[in-house]
């Protein structure tokens, strides 16, 4: 159980910082997350979804070259082999029957990388919804491949110019939209950030990752890890994989950063490790700002840890201590990448690199006989122009 | 000046048989030291309340016209420093028009609640109003603000439930913010009809003055809207003036020149 003193509070963290023209919605939303508590009904309609659509349970792989090197057991939790590529489709699928269930017309999101958006396309095409997929006119350049994706599915991508003109100012466009076209709009937010019920919705629509992991690993090695890791952007992987496991006092967390050229740089996406608590987006949690409260750009080789701010419940995490935060830079991760590609035969997205960079960390901490778990939040198709790129390489 | 001296502004404005003219103005936009000018410009053509706005980097309940403006205002380097900064000289100039902080959270959030509540008394703000903080938030906020003696002005928006109208009214607002359709700042006025109905009716709950904005930008939407609200609030047409003007002396002229045919159109009863 999390500790959640108020109504959706993680300690200080959380809350409902949005416009009064919105928090009718949100509260309706609240209500609509609220009854789905033991609802059979739903939970057959996702579970038959997630096994027959994403192909469900994902496998937990003993990774045993990675194994060797760090002198350790190190399992990975194989998000990537999900329908679409990666951890995202498990919380869309979710959100996306209760937004039916709720009557809303049209869904909404925003992407960074395009995963997120990816995975709502692909949802809203299942369920014959229209959708609205809002993404930095940045973003939009350097991933229209993902672009291309969603088109394909339905979907319309609008891409947005202002600000920064990346993830965060998606966001923002999505909640104009939002706040503009309430009635029959569901926004369906991609990570654990955002006002309640989302942070504690997507970690729990997230949490089949550590249900999975926790049951998979007690059959294969007849105890519980002593370690999980996952990369940290938002963190929905980090959380959906750690929830699980929250009681089980001796397995420690670990999520990992994006460093980018090195959080001394100022040129990085390390929000828990350089950030100071602020508000945006819906909740209060570290964000990277300014002396002025002005938020700053995040910068990663990663799209998708590309963000100034971060879920409420690692913040609560973070300070209570039951998760340790590391970070890693653009180049610990490219490397990290190579590495597994050549020591598995997986090819891993660089958001996932980040944690595969803090293994070492980890397996010292752990000690030699220790099991570890690593959530394979994603694939690497995606990422080849940009690891192509960053090695000099042109295709 | 305070929250108190704000609402009995308001008050005798209604005694005079009309409706307030509030106008809203991007802190830092076009620069840091047009704006006390401005503020001047304002307050001289009649505006009855300013809402200064403290630019933000992530306005997420702007439309496009405030959002340049708060563009442009962060590269100039306004922010919340410079706004109480602005606030302050334009006191220092002798102006009692009631002023509103109008901003979203996390830079006041950031710069500590009971120092902001103290240094926005200092400089003489009369009140808050912040964008993100909805009356199930407002708490924490509205202590430090009325230990200081600054006022909240709660925002109300048609989606706004009849529990969540009544919610506001323990926070003794200075006025209550009606906004007037679901979007962001800027959006197109869409009229008139129906507002005086439910006006009357968050009055009545809320038991304090209602201003009603979003979308008001002619003398004509505010002659609409003034026959039944206790005050209009008109922002993005004021913005884009000063974004169309070539200079500042000619912002001030331009905004002057709007605020005096509200003021006109608006008349009295």
């Amino acid at each position: 159980m999390s500790a959640v003193p108020g109504k959706g509070r993680f300690g200080e963290f959380g809350g409902q910082y949005v416009a009064e023209t919105l928090m009718p919605a949100v509260q309706e939303l609240e209500a609509a997350w609220a009854s789905l508590a033991g609802d059979e009904a739903f939970e057959h309609e996702l579970q038959v979804l997630l096994d027959e659509y994403v192909g469900r349970p994902s496998r937990l792989t003993l990774a045993s070259r990675l194994s060797e090197r760090f002198g350790v057991r190190i399992y990975l939790k194989r998000e990537d082999l999900n329908h679409t590529g990666a951890h995202k489709i498990n919380n869309c699928l979710g959100q996306a029957l209760l937004a039916k269930r709720m009557g809303k017309t049209r869904l909404i999101a925003e992407t960074g990388a395009g995963q997120h958006g990816v995975a709502t396309a692909t949802v809203a095409a299942l369920l014959n919804l229209p959708c609205q997929v809002y993404m930095g006119a940045e973003d939009v350049e350097r991933q229209a491949l993902n672009v291309f994706r969603m088109k394909l599915l339905g979907a319309e991508v609008t891409p947005v110019h202002a600000g920064s003109k990346t993830l965060k100012d998606a966001m923002n466009e999505a909640l104009r939209d939002w706040v503009t076209n309430v009635r029959d709009t569901y926004y369906l937010i991609g990570s654990v950030a955002g006002p309640h019920p989302y942070p504690e919705m997507v970690r729990d629509f997230q949490a089949v990752i550590g249900k999975e992991a926790r049951r998979q690993i007690l059959e294969k090695e007849g105890r519980l890890p002593d370690a999980l890791v996952a990369c940290v952007g938002g963190g929905s992987n980090a959380a959906g994989l750690f929830s699980p496991f929250e009681d089980d006092v001796d397995v420690r967390f670990y999520g990992v950063e994006a460093a980018g050229e090195g959080v001394a740089t100022g040129k990085h996406a390390a929000t828990l490790t350089k950030g100071r608590v602020g508000v945006l987006h819906g909740s209060k949690s570290y964000v990277l700002c300014s002396e002025e409260g002005q938020i700053t750009e995040a910068h990663s080789i990663s799209a998708g840890l590309d963000y100034p701010g971060v879920g409420p419940e690692h913040s609560f995490w973070k300070d209570s201590g039951r998760a340790r935060y590391l970070h890693r830079t653009d180049a610990q991760a490219l490397a990290a990448l190579e590495q597994l590609a050549r020591d598995e035969g997986i090819i891993c997205a660089l958001e996932t690199a980040h944690a595969l960079a803090a293994l070492e960390v980890v397996a010292r901490d752990v000690g030699s006989e220790g099991l570890i778990v690593l959530c394979l939040s994603g694939r690497g198709d995606k990422d080849m122009m940009t690891v192509a790129k960053a090695q000099g390489v042109t295709i | 000046m305070s929250g108190a001296s704000l609402r009995a502004r308001l008050a005798s404005i209604a005694e005079e048989g009309r409706s307030a003219l509030i106008v809203y103005l991007t802190e830092g936009d076009p620069s840091v030291k047009a704006t006390t000018p401005l503020l001047a410009a304002l307050a001289d053509a009649g505006a009855d309340v300013i809402e200064l706005g403290v630019p933000f980097s992530d306005p997420s309940a702007d439309g496009i016209v405030i959002q340049e403006a708060m563009q442009r205002a962060l590269l100039a380097g306004g922010g919340l420093v410079a706004s109480l900064k602005a606030v302050k000289d334009f006191r220092a100039l002798g102006y009692d028009t009631p002023i509103v902080l109008f901003g979203y959270y996390n830079p006041i959030f950031v710069r500590g609640l009971e120092r902001f509540a103290k240094e926005a008394a200092e400089a003489g703000v009369d009140a808050l109003l912040t964008v993100d903080v909805p009356s199930d938030e407002l708490d924490e906020l509205y202590k430090p603000l009325r230990a200081h003696g600054i006022g909240v002005v709660p925002l109300l928006a048609p989606t706004s439930t009849a529990e969540r109208i009544a919610e506001v009214a323990r926070f003794e607002p200075s006025f209550v913010y009606y906004v007037s359709m679901t979007g962001v700042t800027g959006a197109a006025f869409q009229g008139a009809a129906g507002g005086a109905k439910r006006v009357e009716m968050i009055r009545k709950r809320c038991g304090a003055p209602i201003a009603v904005g979003f979308g008001i930008k002619t003398a004509e939407d505010a002659r609409a809207v003034a026959k039944y609200a206790d005050a209009v609030v008109v922002g993005s047409a004021l913005v884009r003036r000063i974004a169309d003007a070539g200079s500042e002396e000619a912002a001030c002229a331009s905004v002057a020149e709007l605020t005096r045919e509200l003021r006109a159109a608006m008349g009295k009863g």
